[in-house]
């Protein structure tokens, strides 16, 4: 009886999922969380994904065949974004996913896409260090958003005493690590450098707001580089307006609050604190109109837009280019025809696929307003992304090329080769 | 019908070879019918069968229910994750020094390795727990040993002050939270939130491909289920198994009757305790990656829904719960099955599966003491009866 | 001198000097460029020299820059103000004269926006046009930019306003302001120090900056000390750093943080490129695999040199054939460290004001440090009050009648939720927080009676399973709260009077929102234990608590009572999720985060008791913040010692700190 039913429950399992669609479809994998503790952030990514591929869609598809999304849902968990991924390449047999929003579910589905050679575009700002053969980084790395926020500190705002204050995870360490030593070089001594982290989802903050405003007591301007993730940053935030810290006396720069996170808080008490981003929704130009109006023609008028989405819409369009340039969804040939592909910004200018899989993005610096907005008060030139930062010794010697080196962590003192494949 | 309830665990060990044998054949090694990663998903709930039958002996046969069971799996596979990223980076590092005029020596070594392990986590120093990580043997007896200690001197404090009932639930959901929120920290040095990643690869054996490793692993969980459920079947039938069903109706008339109740409680928990870390050990290299989230206490909540779904009390039914819910949670979340628009309301099953599960565990508590396996058998009396 | 006269004529003819108004025209066409994007590096010789111009528009200029009023024609860089007409087109205005130029697409022009590096520059330069404003909140925001960026030409003018300021807060502000300037820039040392010492009971943040800025030292080395410096102390480098130095390492770093060891000086004195640098590892090799490479080592010797000891002999020898240059050993280092006096330098270079202001500083950080305790422990009176408006509600139904719900958190998510939900209907936020919380009971109470009588009432006889069942409704409430509120967080927005902190010192302040729930807290204890002591309700639970079936023959319904009790366990978790929204966020984890805490809460404290509740949630409560407060930059550590600490402490008190005696106490 019992054998049956679990022999039964395996052969129609096996059966459902190893069915095979017809081959004239172009199928893209969306590897995001819809559940659990990431679906906050991730469930939007989803949602651009599907629309950006009716749109294409609409337009006749890629080379003429149709476009068709494999959603799955590795529902915050992460050894089941491996598995997720697995299904997708071995039985949906996608060559292309666009997913993950942690560093830590990206690490999960390294090895797997390594070894069955997929491809991933991994959209959201990232703590760098990494080349992957089989991954695009559309998001930010360390010298596209921290360097030159922390440059604007230094310069524009005179800041001389840091705050560092993290989620302990992987992205806070890894930045603060880089940013912890930028300031040294730049003649910041260890001592002004304060450094918390906090569990996710953290909602206590009232003997942290106060550790950094008792920071000012030796008269240097203190600033506070904020990578608090999600959540966290909302009791944060209410702390800080509870506090009455005003930007102008302890600005807080963040690099993972975005529009979306604003959305859950009164922005009133926080207007001038800032954020770094390579998008903001209040970027001006035509692209942005355009995919703001058809965004919310799709989602409902009060949905918001956010730089990891500007990210998707960029690699989404780098990848039908590719494909349309190497007439083949065959990912070796993809890779190769995604170098020096360039793809307007939704915030102006070209981004554009540099040889170590990073893009050259600007990098805009904006102050939060009343209405849960930001006012872009800086925006740079593009700024190519570093896969090695230049900031750490035993990072300094690393290159990426996978164009002409084939190599994502070649050392030049050395002229080695590290590893071919990426670190997990 | 009789047969089985004769020699159970023979028909056991029958069943599962005979399974393993038939997905080894259907595996993309011969026949392509079962992908690798569903061969995956097999060996991995295989594993999640023996933590289910670990928390079955000592909740369903001693009535301790433990809400911290998971942490030791998870341990089990902190603990041989350690090897396998320690080996497979010195390989790396070993293999890209190789071309260089002049060789490491043993402490550069070390050091590119921390470099390797560390530096994706802003560390770079081998932390002192990572002492013995270049011996498998040491670690496959630090699987035993240290989840075995953890639960003895937990189980000493819990049981000597007579801790029992809800309140020692609560108080294993609080060590397994405890554990988590340390090894959530990255100064914990296991990596904080990132855990142990990339297990997946065999360090010494780079060119095996994933289709044999996850048939490899599929025949080692089943060779583990086997024996821990021979070792649990002998368990129950023996004297001690009496005994436990003792503490579990009636704990004071043991005590009075002049048995050490909280030896053979301490036993029994320190037995499934490493039971499930040997279970972890063998799951963790499977799913590719441990980290702390693995030992959050809503991992140790499902074991014991599973359990207690499938039928606790009985061994074979904590084996049928675990597999049987796990099985269906991927299946429902896989997002694969079509959404159904109903009218006005749209069902997508990725979102109302939680829901589905919640309600039925409601459901099956109220209806029955002894879940799905007391369900079949309740309706294979009344077949027989008839 | 000079700016001193200019600010004198502003003061006395600002309205007057129409005239100019062409030249500031002028100057700003010509320095359009500047204006167009600002950095705060470039820009404060073009704000001096507007200031030099001394216009009468200039404050207006200067006002609408700072509130990013400004715009510009992309065509020819004018700078403009401009008005939104319609939906894609803006009027836009000569600056100076207001003139209407021309009604241009918006795609045109471009509006310009200072950072506010740059706004602090233009406040500072607005500073003298309003001082003397007619408007108390126009001065105070003045008094803002002085204390943002102080500075001397400030003395004077605010002496001035100090004389005539009515307002007598604004006027303390200042005068305290004129002080702190006075701190920083007198010339004259007695009456410096004389200010100085007066600052003694002033705990304000800005005097400890700047006494602290007084007393700033420089570490320095020197083989002899200079003459005529104010040195705060020589340091003796510690000894034995260097011996026990570990060459292996790739990174060299300070041995203890606070000491100063023979190796820190040596580093120093690396840095300052008064020594050679320290032989690594690194460098080692890189010297080796550079003679290997130009034949100095044959090929065979490099590929053995699989230790640090062979590396050295080789070096050694490569040395002494003089091959490579020789490197600095262990006696060297200690040697030239040994010609150096070291020694922290002050900035100030008047020894009566930096003694004068470390004296004061110490009686300031001596008040500091009590207040800071004090402080330290209002914090941990907030979050105990946290705590145990969480676990109230548990404390109830798990304490009072033993049932174990662990879709308790649920119940407070569903509270936040409601709130949420009411402030989308009223939007007073006032009024929607007085409603909300009524609602948010309702909403819990019955929600919590229909899980009763559903669920929990046929699961009494069997208390484990009670928490699976409870924990499969959890995860289902949870994502229906997915479903119908979406995975974003959602805004529970708290009335204004809750904005901002109660502020009793510098050091001492604690937010509205937690006095708030402080409060909520307080009214529950005593709501709750005059329910239960002195009501007909009370007396009824009571007694089904210790003996049910004693009680039904007493005439007491314990199903009815079961119910109710349940019933107001779950609504005051819906009350309290209205506090916990209002001060953290609202999502459908939001109960996920308090569940195990409040269960803690529970069993430390001792069940079934309302005190016991308290007490477990006050020890919590403390003992975190004291845990953070010794380990201050993981907060992560707390909650780890804290579980940690629980689960020892239970074993000296099993039954939680306040006990209950007899039969209640008896399963």
């Amino acid at each position: 009886m019992i054998r049956k039913n679990l022999y039964g429950l395996v052969t129609s399992i096996v059966f459902l999922t190893s069915t095979v669609p017809s081959f004239s479809d172009i199928k893209i994998g969306i590897l995001h969380s819809l559940s659990g503790t990431m679906a906050i952030s991730e469930t939007t990514l989803k949602d651009t994904m599907l629309m950006l591929i009716e749109k294409q869609n609409a337009k006749g598809g890629i080379n003429g065949e149709k476009l068709v999304p494999v959603v799955v849902d590795p529902a915050s968990d992460w050894p089941l974004f491996a598995e997720k991924a697995r299904e997708l390449l071995t039985v949906q047999e996608v060559d292309v996913m666009f997913g993950c929003w942690t560093s830590v579910s990206r690490k999960s589905v390294l090895p797997v896409i390594e070894e069955l050679n997929g491809l991933l575009f991994y959209p959201v700002q990232y703590e760098g260090e990494e080349s992957s053969k089989n991954v695009f980084y559309t998001g930010a790395a360390p010298n596209q958003q921290a360097i030159p926020a922390t440059d604007y500190y230094l310069e524009e705002l005179g800041v001389e005493k840091f705050a560092l204050l993290g989620t302990d995870y992987v992205y806070p360490r890894t930045t603060n690590k880089i940013l912890n030593q930028y300031l040294i070089d730049k003649g910041i001594p260890a001592s002004d450098i304060f450094v918390n982290y906090t569990p996710f989802g953290h909602s206590d903050w009232s003997k942290i707001v106060a550790d950094v405003v008792a920071l000012g007591a030796d008269g240097k301007k203190v600033g506070v580089i904020s990578t608090i993730n999600g959540d966290a940053n909302i009791g944060f935030y209410k702390e800080l307006a509870a506090a009455g810290i005003s930007a102008d006396d302890i600005p807080v720069v963040a690099f993972s609050v975005g529009e979306e996170e604003l959305s859950g808080l009164d922005t009133a008490n926080l207007v001038g604190h800032l954020a770094a981003w390579n998008y903001f929704q209040s970027a001006e130009s035509d692209l942005n109109d355009a995919f703001i109006k058809d965004w919310k023609a799709t989602m409902g008028d009060n949905r918001v837009t956010n730089d990891p989405m500007e990210a998707h819409v960029i690699g989404f369009e780098m990848y039908v280019k590719a494909v349309e340039k190497a007439g083949t969804t065959d990912v070796d040939a993809v890779r190769k025809a995604m170098y020096g592909l360039k793809v307007p910004n939704l915030t102006g200018g070209m981004a554009e696929m540099l040889p170590n899989h990073h893009l050259a993005k600007p990098v805009l610096i904006g102050e939060i307003q009343a209405d849960g907005q930001f006012d872009i008060i800086s925006q740079t030139s593009e700024v190519p992304g570093d896969a090695w930062t230049d900031y750490l010794a035993e990072s300094k010697p690393l290159m990426s090329d996978w164009k002409d080196m084939g190599c994502g962590m070649y050392n030049t003192e050395t002229k080695t080769c590290v590893q071919m494949k990426s670190n997990y | 019908m009789s047969f089985i309830k004769r020699n159970q665990s023979l028909n056991f060990v029958i069943f599962f070879f005979l399974f393993s044998l038939f997905v080894t054949i259907a595996s993309e090694l011969a026949m392509g019918l079962l992908s690798t990663s569903f061969v995956k998903v097999l060996g991995k709930t295989l594993m999640l069968c023996l933590a289910a039958i670990a928390l079955d002996l000592v909740w369903g046969y001693c009535g301790i229910l433990s809400l911290g069971h998971m942490a030791f799996f998870a341990l089990g596979g902190y603990l041989i994750g350690m090897w396998l990223m320690y080996e497979r980076t010195k390989e790396i590092v070993i293999s890209a020094a190789s071309e260089q005029l002049i060789p490491l020596t043993p402490e550069e070594t070390k050091e590119a390795i921390g470099n390797q392990i560390f530096g994706v986590v802003g560390g770079s120093d081998i932390p002192i727990v990572w002492i013995f990580a270049d011996s498998l043997i040491i670690h496959l007896l630090l699987i035993v040993i240290i989840p075995g200690l953890l639960a003895l001197v937990f189980g000493w404090l819990a049981f000597r002050s007579r801790v029992t009932g809800v309140y020692l639930s609560i108080l294993t959901q609080a060590m397994t939270l405890a554990l988590s929120l340390y090894l959530f920290q990255n100064d914990s040095g296991l990596r904080g939130n990132n855990g142990l990643s990339g297990l997946q690869n065999i360090p010494g054996y780079g060119n095996l491909t994933q289709d044999v490793i996850s048939v490899i692993f599929l025949w080692l969980s089943t060779f583990a289920l086997c024996c821990g459920f021979y070792i649990a079947s002998i368990i129950t039938k023996s004297k001690l198994g009496n005994l436990l069903v003792g503490i579990r109706d009636d704990e004071a008339r043991v005590r009075f009757l002049g048995y050490n109740v909280e030896l053979y409680k301490l036993l029994i928990f320190v037995v499934t305790a490493v039971m499930a870390a040997i279970a972890g050990s063998l799951y963790y290299p499977q799913a590719g990656i441990v980290n702390p989230t693995e030992l959050a206490p809503i991992a140790s909540i499902y074991l014991a829904v599973w359990v207690s779904i499938g039928g606790r009390g009985k061994l074979i039914g904590a084996v049928l719960g675990a597999a049987f819910v796990s099985l269906i949670s991927s299946f429902f979340t896989s997002g694969q099955i079509p959404n159904i628009d109903f009218w006005i309301i749209n069902i997508n099953w990725v979102d109302w599966w939680l829901i589905i599960l919640g309600l039925s565990f409601v459901s099956i508590t109220l209806a029955t003491q002894n879940g799905l396996f007391g369900l079949i058998e309740k309706v294979k009396e009344r077949v027989i009866n008839k | 001198m000079k700016t001193f006269f200019i600010f004198v004529g502003v003061m006395l003819f600002a309205s007057a000097s129409v005239a100019s108004d062409k030249d500031l025209k002028e100057f700003i066409l010509t320095n359009k460029a500047s204006f167009h994007k600002s950095s705060s590096k470039t820009i404060s010789p073009v704000i001096d020299s507007l200031l030099e111009l001394n216009s009468g528009g200039t404050e207006k200029f200067l006002l609408s820059w700072l509130n990013k009023e400004l715009w510009f024609r992309k065509s020819d860089g004018l700078v403009v103000t401009a008005k939104k007409l319609e939906k894609k087109s803006y009027k836009i205005f000569d600056v100076v004269d207001e003139q209407l130029i021309e009604v241009i697409d918006k795609k045109k022009i471009k509006q310009i926006k200072p950072n506010s590096g740059v706004r602090a520059i233009i406040s500072s330069a607005l500073v003298q046009f309003q001082l003397l404003n007619a408007d108390p909140s126009i001065r105070s925001k003045t008094l803002d930019s002085i204390a943002r960026k102080p500075e001397e030409k400030f003395r004077v003018p605010l002496r001035k306003a100090i004389e005539i300021e009515n307002n007598l807060k604004i006027k303390n502000r200042m005068i305290r302001l004129e002080k702190l300037l006075t701190v920083r820039f007198e010339k004259n040392i007695s009456k410096r120090v004389e200010v100085i010492r007066s600052l003694k009971n002033d705990l304000g943040i800005d005097v400890r900056g700047v006494l602290n800025q007084i007393i700033r030292t420089a570490l320095k080395a020197e083989k002899v000390i200079p003459d005529n410096i104010n040195i705060s102390q020589i340091l003796e480098p510690e000894t034995g750093a260097i011996d026990q130095y570990d060459f292996s390492e790739t990174n060299h770093s300070s041995s203890i943080e606070g000491s100063f060891t023979d190796l820190d000086a040596y580093l120093m004195l690396v840095k300052e490129g008064k020594a050679p640098e320290i032989l690594t590892q690194k460098k080692l090799k890189d010297i080796l695999t550079q003679q290997a490479e130009i034949g100095n080592i044959k090929r065979e010797e490099a590929h053995s040199l699989d230790s640090y000891q062979k590396r050295i002999r080789v070096l050694n020898r490569l040395i002494k054939n003089e091959k490579v240059e020789p490197v600095v050993s262990i006696e060297d280092m200690k040697n030239i460290v040994s010609q150096y006096v070291f020694y922290e330098e002050y900035a100030e270079s008047s020894r009566e004001v930096t003694n004068s202001a470390t004296e004061t500083l110490n009686v300031i950080n001596g008040r500091v440090s009590v207040f800071s305790f004090i402080d330290l422990i209002l914090e941990g009176l907030s979050l105990a009050s946290i705590y145990f408006l969480a676990a109230i509600g548990l404390a109830i139904t798990f304490g009072v009648m033993r049932v174990i719900n662990m879709a308790h958190g649920e119940f407070i998510m569903m509270g936040a939720y409601s709130g949420y939900v009411v402030q989308l209907f009223v939007t007073n936020y006032t009024l929607s927080i007085l409603i909300a919380i009524p609602v948010a009971f309702l909403v819990t109470f019955f929600a919590g009676i229909v899980m009763e009588r559903l669920v929990i009432k046929k699961l009494y006889k069997r208390p484990l399973e009670t928490l699976l069942a409870t924990f499969g409704i959890s995860i289902a409430l949870q994502q229906l709260a997915k479903i119908i509120f979406g995975t974003q967080a959602r805004p529970l927005t708290s009335p204004e009077w809750l904005d901002g902190a109660l502020i009793f010192n510098e050091i001492i302040s604690i937010s509205w929102i937690r006095v708030a729930i402080f409060v909520l807290s307080i009214a529950f204890t005593i709501i709750l234990i005059y329910v239960l002591n002195r009501t007909r309700f009370g007396l009824e639970t009571r007694a089904v608590t210790q003996n049910p079936s004693m009680a039904a023959s007493m005439g007491v319904n314990p199903d009815q009572i079961n119910m109710f009790t349940f019933g107001l366990g779950s609504g005051i978790a819906g009350i309290a999720g209205v506090g916990i929204g209002l001060y953290a966020k609202v999502t459908s984890e939001l109960g996920n985060d308090y569940i195990v805490q409040s269960f803690m809460t529970v069993v430390v404290g001792g069940v079934g008791s309302i005190w016991g509740t308290l007490a477990g949630a006050t020890l919590i409560g403390f003992l975190q913040k004291v845990i953070e407060w010794f380990n201050p930059s993981n907060t992560l550590a707390a909650q780890t010692y804290m579980i940690i600490f629980i689960i020892i402490f239970i074993q000296f008190r099993p039954r939680g700190i306040v006990a209950l005696r007899g039969r209640a106490a008896g399963d």
